[in-house]
C-alpha cells in the first residue's frame, strides 16, 4: 500500500463524507437552506465526524495492538526451535527478524531469524488487512448511521462544536501525554537498570566505564563488576565542572550585556546589539560544537603548550567556554526582563540622592532584581546541564574525576549519546544506564525550572 | 523677613524686582530660575518661568495637573536629564551658579538638592541601609560610628526614629505608607542637601500621615529651602510661606501664600482657589 | 549625641569641597569602568559572533568550488561496447575505472611502477568513474565529445590547487647549470642551489630529509627533487624527466621551496609536479561545486554532498510542521479561549512551561523508548524524527500562539458574540484569523529551532550513513545538522571545509526563516 494511496484516501474519504452530508441536508430542505436548523456546512461536518470517528478508533487500536498481534502470530508459527528458547532470547529473535525485514539488521541472520522474518512479512499483511477491513466496516456503519440522522431539524452545529471542543481539549492533552511519555519511559528503563546495578553504586560509585562492560554484562545485581563500572559520580562531576565554567562565562557577560542594553545603550546601539544577541541564540548548537572542537580546543591546546601546560584537546575549558557563549543570550534576555521590571521610581530615588548610574545599578537595581537574576541563572544552568551537541563534540568520553579544567571530562549528555548510538542490544545494563542518567538529568533540570519559575513569579508579583 | 523679597506677578520675561538695585537684599535666593521652558519632544510643557527660591522658606507650586509644576521642580535637580526626550531652556542658578553649565556635575548637584517623590519609594533594603545609602555613596562619613550617628540623626529629624528605633534592620518596604515617606525624607536629608524638593509628598497618604509630614516640613524649614509641589491648596496654605500658581505651563501668579489665597491678583488664580478650574 | 545638622561644619563645602570633588572623581572612574564592562560584554558577544562567522566562512567558502579535470577519455565501441556494440546494457556495465585510469596514465607515459601508477590515478577522485557512468547513461551521445566531460580531482589535489597544502617560494637561478642523469641518480653542478636556505650543515653539506622543506629544481623541462647539497654540487631525484637526453646544460632554471615538509602533508612532491603539469596542459578548471549540492553522503570528500541531508531535513520538518502546528494551535485555542480556570488547566500550563525547558536529548530518549521500541516504528526515519521534533516544538508554538490570541482585544469577541455567533464561531471566524500572523511567527521560530536540532535525532538513529537520497517518510535519512555532526568527525581537511560549507547552508536557511518571521511580524503588526 503506497503512501500516496493513503494520502488520497485521507483526503477523499472525509471530503466525500462532508459533501455527502452537506448535499443531503440541502436536499432534505428542498433548497430552502434557511429552513435548516444548522447551516448545511455543519451537516457536512456532522457526517464527516460520524463516519471518520469510528474508523479513527480502529486506526488507534491498530497502532496500539497490531505489533502485539503480529508477534503472537509469528511466535505461534515458529515451532519448537523457538519455544524452547528463554524469554529474553525469544525477544531478541523477534527483534532481529523485524530489523531484517526493515533492512536495518547488522551481521548474518540465523535461519531461525530468517524464517521469523518471512513469517513477519506474511503476518503483518494479514494483521494489517484485518484491521483495514475492520476500519472500512466501522467507516461505513458510522457513515450510514450519521446519514440517517441528518434532518432539517438536526442540531448539527451544537454537535460539531462540541466535537471540535473535544478535539481542542485532546490537543492540549498532548502536552500532558508527552510528559507522561517521558516520565514513563525514563522511569521504566531506569527501573530495569537498577535490576543490574544498585542505586547507591550508581549514585555514589566513582568509577564509570560502561564501555568496558562485555556483552551481557550485568546479568544480575550480584555481579560485582557492575558496582565498579556504573558509578556515575565522575559523570556528574564532569557535568558540574563544564556547567560551572559555562556559567562563569555567561553570567557576567550576559548580565553586563543586559545592564548595558537596558540602562546605558543609546538607541542605535540597541538596534545593533539586540539582533546580535538573538542571532547568537539562534545558532544551532552543532555549529557551536564544531567551532569548539575544531577552532577553540586546538587553540587552547597550543596556548597551553606555549605556557608549558598540558591542555587536553578535549578540555573541559574549551567546551565550557563555548557552552557559556551559547547561553549568554539566554542569560541576557532573562536578566533584561527582570532588570526592566525594577520600577523606575527606585532608579529616580537613587538618582535624586546623587548616585551615579552605576551606583544606582549596583546598589539599588541589582539587589532589587536579585531573586529574578538568581532564577535566570538557574534556568541558564539547567540549559547548560541539558545541552548536548557542544559537549558531545568538544568534551571527552573518558570519565575522569577531576576539577582541573584543562583535563578532559565527560558529561551526562555525552554519556547518553555515546551509550545509545552504538549498536548494542537495547536491554543491556550499558544502554539502560543511559536512561538512568537521563532520568537524573530530567529531574535536575525540571526542579531547577520549577524553582526558578516560582521565584520569578513571586518576584513579578512583588512589583505588580 | 517676609518683606525682604517681593515676589510679584510679572509678565513673562520681566525681571524680578528682588534683584533690582535699591531693594533690601539681606539674603540671596538659593535658586533662581529665569526664562525656563521645558519641552517634551515638540510639546512645550513650561513657558518662560521666572522664580526664586529663598533659604529657610517653603515655596509651594500649585496648579491643576499637567500645568508644568512638576516639570519645573524636576529642573531644579536636573531629574529631567533621565528623560531622553526632555529639553530644558533658560537659566537656573544654585547659589549664583548655572546648574545647566557644563562645569556643573549632576551628581554633585543632586547631592546638594534633595528630592522626595510623590509615591514613597524606599529601596528594598533595611531601614538603616535606606538612610545610609546617600552618605555611603558620597563617602560622607569616616567610619561606622559616624554613619550610625548620621542615620539616627536623620531618622530623628524626619520624626521616624522613635517608631523604628528597635527595627532598623527591617526592610524599608515593610513600613506603612506614611512611615515610608518619612523614611524617604530621612534618606534625602541624610545626604545633607541644601534644598529639598518635594513632589506631592503627601498625595499617596492618609490624612493623619499627611499632617505628620506637614509638621515635619515646617520643622525642616529651619535648615533648608524647600520647594513643594502640591495639588492641595489647603496644604499649600498650611505649610508654605510663598506660593506660585501655574496654569497650562505658565506661571500665572507668585507671592506670599497668604496674599495668593486671600487676595489673588489674577482671575485664573481666583478661579483655581475657588475651585472653578482644577 | 551631636546632631549633624546643628554642627557648624561648613555645610556649603560638604558636597563641593576639595575632598568631595576628589571622591567624585573616583566615583566617576568607577562609573566609567562599569560602563566599559557593559560595553565589553556586548563587545565580547559581537566579537565572538564575528569570529565564528568569519572562521566558518573562510573555511567553508573554498568548498563551494572544486577543481575538475577534462581528460581526453577514450570513449569508443572498444571501451564502452559489448563486443564492439554499444547498448544501454553495455554502457551500464563498462569498466569506467579502467577508462579513467588509462586517460590519466596517458598524460604521464613516463610513470612506471605499481605504486607510482596508483598514486597517479589517485589524482582523480575515486568517484570519477561513477560520475562518468552516470553522465553517459543519462546522455549516451556525450561519448562523442569526451573532452567536454569533466571529472573531479581528488580532494588533496583540489586543496593543493587552492593553495591549502603548502606555501611555495620560487627563486630564479643565475648562471649555467650542468645536469647529469645516471643510473644512481642525478648530479647537478654549477651553482649554489642552497643559497638562501637557512640550515646548512657544519661541514657545509646539507641532506634534505622528508622532515625538511622540499627543494625542487626546475630546469631543462624536467623537475628534480634535491637530496643533498654541497657548495656548487647537488644530488637529486627525478620527478619529471628532462625534455631530451640524459645530460643538459641549462641557463634558465628555478628553485622552488615548498615550506611544508613532505612527511607532514598528504600530497607528495611527485603529485604536486603532476598536478602542475595537468594545469599547464590546461586540462584543469575550477568550477562551482555542483556535486556538493546534488549528492548524498560519501566517504570521499569530493563526492560528498548535502542533498540527502537537505531532503531528509525537508521530510522531517514536513512531519514536524504537520503535527505541531495543528496540535499547538488547537491546544492554545483551548487553553486561551475555552478552558475553565481550574487546577487541571493550571497543571497543563505548568506542564507546558516545563516541557519547554526539558533538554532536547530527553525528547530523543522518549522517541527511542516509545516510538521505536514500544510502537516498533522504523529507525532513522524522517517520520519518527519529525514526531520527536514536533513534541519538542509544541511548547514553543503553544506559548507563542497563546500570546497572539491574548493580544486580540476582547472587544472583537464581544462584538461577534453580540450578534449571536457561537463561541466556536467567534474563535474560528474572528479571533484566529486576527491572531494568525503572531501564530505563524511563533511557528516559524519553532521550526527554525527544529531545523537546528541534532541531539534528539541522534537518539532515534538518524546518524545512519545514508548514501541514497531518501524518497519517503520511512526511508532511512539524516538531516543537515546531523550531517554536519558526522562530517565534523572526519579527519580529512576537505571534509572540514565541507562541514563549514554545510554550516553556511544551514545558517542561510535559518536566516531566511528568521527574516520571514520578522517580515511577518512587521507586516501584520496591528495596533489595537
Amino acid at each position: 500500500m503506497s503512501i500516496w494511496f493513503v494520502f488520497t484516501a485521507l483526503l477523499l474519504v472525509p471530503g466525500g463524507l462532508y459533501f455527502a452530508g452537506r448535499g443531503r441536508a440541502v436536499a432534505l430542505a428542498q433548497g430552502e437552506v434557511a429552513s435548516l436548523h444548522s447551516k448545511q456546512e455543519y451537516h457536512g461536518a456532522y457526517l464527516l465526524i460520524w463516519g471518520s470517528a469510528p474508523a479513527l478508533g480502529v486506526a488507534i487500536l491498530w497502532l496500539l495492538f497490531a505489533g502485539i498481534f503480529t508477534d503472537y502470530l509469528v511466535a505461534g508459527q515458529l515451532g519448537s526451535e523457538f519455544s524452547t528458547l528463554n524469554a529474553e532470547q525469544r525477544a531478541t529473535v523477534l527483534q532481529t527478524a523485524q530489523a531484517l525485514l526493515y533492512g536495518s539488521a547488522f551481521g548474518e541472520a540465523t535461519p531461525l531469524v530468517q524464517t521469523a522474518s518471512e513469517r513477519y512479512r506474511d503476518s503483518y499483511s494479514l494483521v494489517n488487512s484485518a484491521f483495514a477491513g475492520l476500519g472500512t466496516v466501522a467507516l461505513v456503519l458510522g457513515a450510514l448511521s450519521g446519514w440517517r440522522q441528518i434532518s432539517p431539524r438536526l442540531r448539527a452545529r451544537q454537535f460539531v462544536e462540541t466535537a471540535a471542543l473535544w478535539l481542542l481539549m485532546a490537543a492540549s492533552g498532548v502536552a500532558i501525554l508527552t510528559t507522561f511519555g517521558i516520565v514513563f519511559s525514563l522511569v521504566f528503563e531506569t527501573w530495569q537498570f537498577f535490576k543490574f546495578v544498585s542505586l547507591s553504586d550508581f549514585l555514589f560509585g566513582t568509577q564509570w566505564s560502561p564501555q568496558s562492560a562485555f556483552e551481557g554484562a550485568g546479568a544480575a545485581a550480584t555481579d560485582a563488576r557492575n558496582a565498579q563500572i556504573f558509578g556515575a559520580v565522575p559523570v556528574f562531576a564532569g557535568t558540574l565542572l563544564i556547567s560551572a565554567i559555562a556559567i562563569l562565562v555567561a553570567a557576567p557577560v550576559g548580565l553586563m550585556a543586559a545592564i548595558y542594553l537596558s540602562d546605558y545603550a543609546p538607541k542605535k546601539a540597541r538596534v545593533v546589539a539586540k539582533p546580535v544577541m538573538e542571532l547568537l541564540a539562534g545558532i544551532p548548537t552543532v555549529v557551536y560544537g564544531f567551532f569548539a572542537a575544531l577552532t577553540v580546543a586546538p587553540f587552547f591546546r597550543r596556548s597551553g603548550e606555549a605556557f608549558g601546560l598540558t591542555v587536553s584537546s578535549e578540555s573541559a575549558l574549551a567546551a565550557g567556554i563555548i557552552l557559556g557563549v551559547m547561553i549568554i543570550p539566554f542569560v541576557s534576555s532573562l536578566s533584561d526582563d527582570v532588570i526592566s521590571a525594577v520600577p523606575e521610581s527606585l532608579r529616580d530615588g537613587s538618582a535624586a540622592l546623587g548616585a551615579t548610574r552605576s551606583e544606582t545599578i549596583r546598589k539599588v537595581v541589582l539587589p532589587a532584581a536579585l531573586p529574578g537574576i538568581v532564577s535566570a541563572l538557574m534556568l541558564a544552568i539547567s540549559r547548560a546541564i541539558g545541552e548536548t551537541m557542544i559537549v558531545v563534540m568538544a568534551a571527552g568520553l573518558a570519565a575522569n574525576l577531576t576539577i582541573n579544567p584543562l583535563e578532559a571530562v565527560t558529561t551526562v549528555t555525552v554519556q547518553i549519546v555515546t551509550l545509545l548510538t552504538g549498536d548494542s542490544a537495547f536491554d543491556s545494563a550499558k544502554t539502560l544506564s543511559a536512561f538512568a542518567l537521563a532520568l537524573v538529568l530530567f529531574l535536575v533540570t525540571l526542579s531547577l525550572n520549577i524553582i526558578a519559575l516560582r521565584v520569578v513569579k513571586k518576584y513579578q508579583e512583588q512589583y505588580d | 523677613m517676609l518683606d525682604q523679597i517681593k515676589l510679584e506677578t510679572t509678565n513673562p520675561g520681566a525681571t524680578s524686582t528682588a534683584l533690582l538695585p535699591g531693594t533690601m537684599t539681606p539674603a540671596n535666593p538659593k535658586i533662581t530660575a529665569r526664562n525656563v521652558s521645558v519641552f517634551y519632544e515638540q510639546k512645550q510643557a513650561l513657558f518662560d518661568v521666572d522664580l526664586d527660591v529663598m533659604p529657610n522658606e517653603v515655596l509651594s507650586l500649585i496648579g491643576p495637573s499637567g500645568c508644568g509644576k512638576s516639570s519645573l521642580l524636576r529642573c531644579f535637580n536636573r531629574m529631567n536629564d533621565t528623560i531622553d526626550v526632555c529639553r530644558v531652556t533658560g537659566n537656573i542658578t544654585l547659589d549664583g551658579q548655572d546648574i545647566y553649565d557644563r562645569s556643573i556635575d549632576v551628581v554633585e548637584l543632586r547631592a546638594r538638592v534633595g528630592m522626595v517623590f510623590q509615591k514613597p519609594n524606599p529601596f528594598p533594603k533595611s531601614i538603616f541601609e535606606n538612610v545610609a545609602y546617600g552618605p555611603r555613596i558620597h563617602g560622607m562619613t569616616k567610619d561606622r560610628d559616624e554613619l550610625e550617628e548620621l542615620v539616627v540623626s536623620s531618622l530623628k529629624r524626619a520624626g521616624l526614629f522613635d517608631e523604628v528605633a528597635d527595627r532598623l534592620q527591617d526592610s524599608g518596604t515593610s513600613l506603612s505608607g506614611g512611615q515610608q515617606q518619612r523614611l524617604c525624607i530621612a534618606r534625602a536629608i541624610a545626604t545633607r542637601p541644601e534644598i529639598l524638593l518635594m513632589d506631592e509628598p503627601a498625595s499617596a497618604l492618609d490624612p493623619i500621615a499627611t499632617s505628620i509630614i506637614e509638621e515635619l516640613i515646617d520643622e525642616l524649614r529651619q535648615n533648608y529651602a524647600i520647594v513643594i509641589v502640591t495639588h492641595s491648596m489647603q496644604q499649600a496654605a498650611r505649610v508654605s510661606q510663598k506660593t506660585a500658581f501655574f496654569h497650562m505651563g505658565k506661571l500665572i501668579e507668585k507671592g506670599e501664600t497668604e496674599q495668593i489665597f486671600t487676595n489673588p491678583v489674577d482671575a485664573k488664580t481666583q478661579d483655581y482657589i475657588t475651585g472653578r478650574i482644577g | 549625641m551631636t546632631d549633624f545638622f546643628d554642627s557648624p561644619a561648613n555645610k556649603s563645602s560638604l558636597h563641593t569641597g576639595m575632598e568631595a570633588r576628589e571622591r567624585l572623581r573616583a566615583r566617576y572612574r568607577a562609573e566609567w569602568m562599569f560602563k566599559a564592562l557593559g560595553l565589553g560584554a556586548i563587545g565580547v558577544s559581537v566579537g565572538f559572533l564575528l569570529f565564528l562567522f568569519t572562521t566558518i566562512f573562510m573555511q567553508g567558502w573554498p568548498a563551494f568550488t572544486h577543481n575538475f579535470v577534462a581528460l581526453p577519455l577514450e570513449l569508443n565501441a572498444q571501451t564502452l561496447g559489448d563486443e564492439g556494440v554499444i547498448s544501454e546494457e553495455s554502457l551500464s556495465g563498462a569498466d569506467y575505472d579502467a577508462i579513467v585510469r588509462t586517460a590519466i596514465r596517458e598524460q604521464f607515459p613516463e610513470v612506471s611502477g605499481r605504486t607510482a601508477k596508483r598514486t597517479l590515478s589517485g589524482l582523480i577522485s575515486p568517484g570519477a568513474p561513477v560520475l562518468l557512468r552516470e553522465a553517459l547513461l543519462a546522455d549516451p551521445e556525450r561519448r562523442n565529445a569526451p573532452n567536454a566531460i569533466t571529472l573531479p580531482l581528488s580532494d588533496f589535489a583540489d586543496l593543493y590547487l587552492k593553495g591549502q597544502i603548502s606555501r611555495s617560494t620560487y627563486r630564479t637561478g643565475e648562471g649555467e647549470l650542468a645536469i647529469e642523469v645516471s643510473e644512481t641518480g642525478v648530479l647537478i653542478s654549477g651553482a649554489d642551489l642552497a643559497a638562501g636556505l637557512e640550515s646548512s650543515g657544519a661541514d657545509g653539506k646539507i641532506s634534505l630529509s622528508r622532515e625538511m622543506p622540499s627543494l625542487l629544481l626546475y630546469a631543462g623541462g624536467g623537475v628534480f627533487k634535491l637530496e643533498t647539497l654541497e657548495g656548487n654540487l647537488a644530488t637529486a631525484r627525478i620527478l619529471s624527466p628532462l625534455d631530451a637526453g640524459e645530460t643538459t646544460k641549462a641557463l634558465d632554471w628555478q628553485v622552488r621551496l615548498i615550506e611544508v615538509p613532505e612527511a607532514n602533508r598528504k600530497f607528495s612532491d611527485r603529485e604536486i609536479v603532476w598536478t602542475d603539469k595537468l594545469v599547464e596542459r590546461q586540462l584543469v578548471q575550477a568550477k562551482f561545486n555542483t556535486l556538493f549540492f546534488t549528492r548524498g553522503a560519501s566517504r570521499e570528500p569530493e563526492m560528498a554532498g548535502i542533498l540527502g541531508a537537505v531532503v531528509g531535513t525537508a521530510l522531517t520538518l514536513v512531519v514536524t510542521l504537520g503535527l505541531s502546528f495543528p496540535l499547538g494551535v488547537a491546544a492554545a485555542v483551548y487553553l486561551e479561549e475555552f478552558a475553565p480556570r481550574n487546577r487541571l488547566t493550571a497543571l497543563v500550563e505548568v506542564n507546558i512551561n516545563n516541557l519547554a525547558a526539558v533538554p532536547s536529548i530527553v525528547f530523543g530518549l522518549l522517541g527511542l523508548a516509545v516510538f521505536l521500541t514500544f510502537f516498533g516504528m522504523p529507525r532513522s526515519a524522517p517520520l519518527v524524527g519529525g514526531m520527536v521534533l514536533a513534541l519538542m516544538t509544541l511548547p514553543t508554538i503553544i506559548i507563542a500562539s497563546r500570546a497572539a490570541l491574548r493580544a486580540v482585544p476582547p472587544s472583537i469577541r464581544e462584538a461577534a458574540l453580540g450578534i449571536g455567533a457561537s463561541k466556536m464561531q467567534v474563535v474560528v471566524h474572528h479571533v484566529l484569523p486576527l491572531a494568525m500572523p503572531g501564530i505563524l511567527t511563533g511557528t516559524i521560530i519553532g521550526m527554525a529551532q527544529a531545523l537546528g536540532e541534532t541531539a534528539p535525532l541522534l537518539m532515534i538513529g538518524m546518524v545512519a550513513f545514508v548514501v541514497d537520497i531518501p524518497g519517503g517518510f520511512t526511508d532511512p535519512a539524516t538531516v543537515l545538522p546531523v550531517q554536519i555532526f558526522m562530517w565534523a568527525d572526519f579527519p580529512e581537511p576537505a571534509f572540514q571545509q565541507r562541514t563549514s560549507a554545510a554550516i553556511m547552508v544551514l545558517l542561510a536557511f535559518l536566516v531566511v526563516m528568521n527574516a520571514l518571521a520578522v517580515v511577518l511580524r512587521k507586516q501584520f503588526e496591528r495596533r489595537w
